[in-house]
């Protein structure tokens, strides 16, 4: 599972942080950041981010 | 063939709901009835990117899962009766739909002042048709704008406005504060200050006793005999919920369509309400069902929905159209396997330069509010208190502030409901 976010849609709202933490997190400095290729383990989590994101950042490529 | 899950309401709620049905095992049919004539799109941006050009129509398009390119989406298509008793959907057009199980998904639309006076020039905005409109209405330079009620939708309009370069902007409400209810005196007067330093007015404490002009609305009458000069008017005076096509089933629709903690609706376990529309107890407080307006209700009643139906269905011996291991029926609850649904209530507005994010339940502690971070005038992050305990926090500001509420969000998560 490949996992894209559109920076320059992203607005920080944090929510794909709290859906899945182990694949999105935001660095000391606030900037949003995440695994590319997460295991398909976490994929409902994921998907879960991808539809919680106010601003459809989140691209699932399976 | 077999009957459809019928979804009644194509926007958000409607397709999330369709696409929670099918991660949760249902691979029957799916129809999804929606009376705009567009697939599912996002209504945030309308008061904010949207209304201010730079987000394009095409951006607001929700991208639906893959699991959902199967189902049948009846657009630009009203549903007018249902009965429940028969299990069917009467269409405008004459068809009616037999449905399996029924997902109703109406929302809301703006309620309109009903004080005279000419109605060209007068704007609600929900819809995109709406928000065309009014970016069109506002593309007049100069234009003077008045929003009639300081909520959410209200005080973001009125911040879009005035970036634009609108000649004056003002907002009234009989409140005495903008965003009194959800956010307390302390916050909504810091809220009140960013506005008008933004140049942003207010005629607060008041009300619009009708509307001067012949043919077009020119100006905005007020309770203290003062008329507001107007050329475009933004009624943002809060909603009624869409379920005059539900009546006659015997069902509370006093304000949505009541639900019981899983959900569903008139005691049925084939009918559940899920976004805007659905008016559920508020387990993590008080108990008190409420229509909860906030993006994050949609996905999160969709998933808790979806759940309660297939589990249902595959009980009903819908075996051939679910996946198996979702046989489990969860009853009233007691001794069920799904938790009754008591979501953490989230939303964020977004205003000027700033942003306004909250957690949990802040208009029940407004009496107790107190300063968690920050200061006002800066980032500043309000907590809320119940008898002493936190029930809310909201963050006004930027991303330092935002980040530093929800640093409260697990806190807040591990209150148990109250029941
Ligand atoms: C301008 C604006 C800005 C917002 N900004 C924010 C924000 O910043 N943060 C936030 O948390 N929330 C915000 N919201 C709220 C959020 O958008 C809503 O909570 C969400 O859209 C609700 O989705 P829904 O699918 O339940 O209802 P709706 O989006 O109202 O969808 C209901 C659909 O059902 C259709 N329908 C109604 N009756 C029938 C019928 N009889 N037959 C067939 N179809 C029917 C309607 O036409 C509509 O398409 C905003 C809302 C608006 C309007
Ligand atoms: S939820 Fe969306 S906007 Fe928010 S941080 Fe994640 S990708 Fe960015």
């Amino acid at each position: 599972m490949k996992v894209v976010v559109d920076m320059s849609k992203c607005q920080d709202h944090g929510q794909c942080v709290f859906a899945a933490p182990e694949v999105f997190r935001f660095d000391d400095a606030g900037r949003l950041t995440h695994l590319s290729n997460p295991d398909d383990a976490l994929s409902d989590a994921v998907e879960e981010a991808a539809d919680v994101c106010p601003l459809q950042a989140i691209r699932i490529e399976h | 063939m077999r009957a459809p899950i019928v979804v009644v309401g194509a926007s958000l709620a409607g397709l999330r709901a369709a696409e929670q049905l099918r991660a949760a095992g249902w691979e029957g049919p799916i129809t999804l009835v929606g009376d705009e004539p567009h697939p599912p799109y996002n209504r945030p941006p309308l008061s904010k990117a949207f209304l201010a050009g730079t987000a394009s129509s095409a951006s607001l398009t929700l991208r639906p899962r893959p699991s959902v390119a199967d189902a049948t989406w009846l657009l630009g298509t009203r549903a007018v009766r249902a009965d429940l008793d028969r299990r069917t959907v009467d269409l405008v057009d004459g068809r009616t739909l037999p449905y399996r199980a029924l997902v109703i998904a109406t929302g809301t639309r703006p309620r309109r002042l009903t004080c005279p006076g000419p109605s060209v020039g007068r704007h609600t905005l929900r819809t995109l048709g709406d928000a065309r409109r009014l970016r069109a209405a506002l593309a007049e330079p100069g234009a003077r704008v008045v929003v009639v009620g300081a909520g959410f939708i209200g005080c973001e309009v009125a911040a879009t406005v005035s970036a634009l370069g609108a000649a004056d902007v003002t907002v009234v409400d009989p409140l005495p504060l903008p965003l009194l209810g959800p956010l307390g005196e302390s916050l909504a007067t810091e809220l009140r200050v960013r506005h008008e330093r933004r140049g942003v007015r207010f005629a607060l404490g008041r009300h619009v006793t009708g509307f001067a002009g012949r043919d077009r609305v020119t100006g905005v009458r007020l309770d203290d005999g003062r008329t507001l000069a107007a050329d475009v008017v933004v009624e943002s005076v809060g909603s009624l919920a869409n379920t005059e096509w539900l009546a006659g089933n015997g069902l509370d629709l006093t304000d949505g369509v009541l639900t019981d903690a899983h959900l569903r609706v008139g005691g049925r376990p084939d009918v559940v309400a899920v976004g805007d529309v659905a008016r559920f107890p508020g387990l993590r407080y008080d108990g008190v069902p409420r229509r909860v307006e906030h993006w994050s209700i949609p996905t999160d009643t969709a998933k808790h929905a979806a759940r309660v139906l297939t589990a249902h269905l595959a009980g009903a011996g819908a075996g051939a159209d679910t996946k198996a291991g979702t046989g489990a029926d969860f009853g009233a609850g007691v001794g069920g396997e799904l938790a009754p649904f008591a979501p953490l209530p989230t939303f964020w507005s977004d205003q000027h330069d700033f942003r306004l994010q909250s957690f949990g339940a802040p208009a029940l502690g407004t009496a107790d509010a107190r300063v968690l971070y920050g200061e006002p005038g800066a980032d500043v992050v309000v907590g809320y208190h119940r008898e002493g305990r936190l029930v809310g926090v909201v963050a006004l500001g930027g991303r330092a502030a935002v980040a530093a509420a929800a640093r409260h969000r697990a806190d807040l998560l591990q209150q148990s409901p109250t029941t």
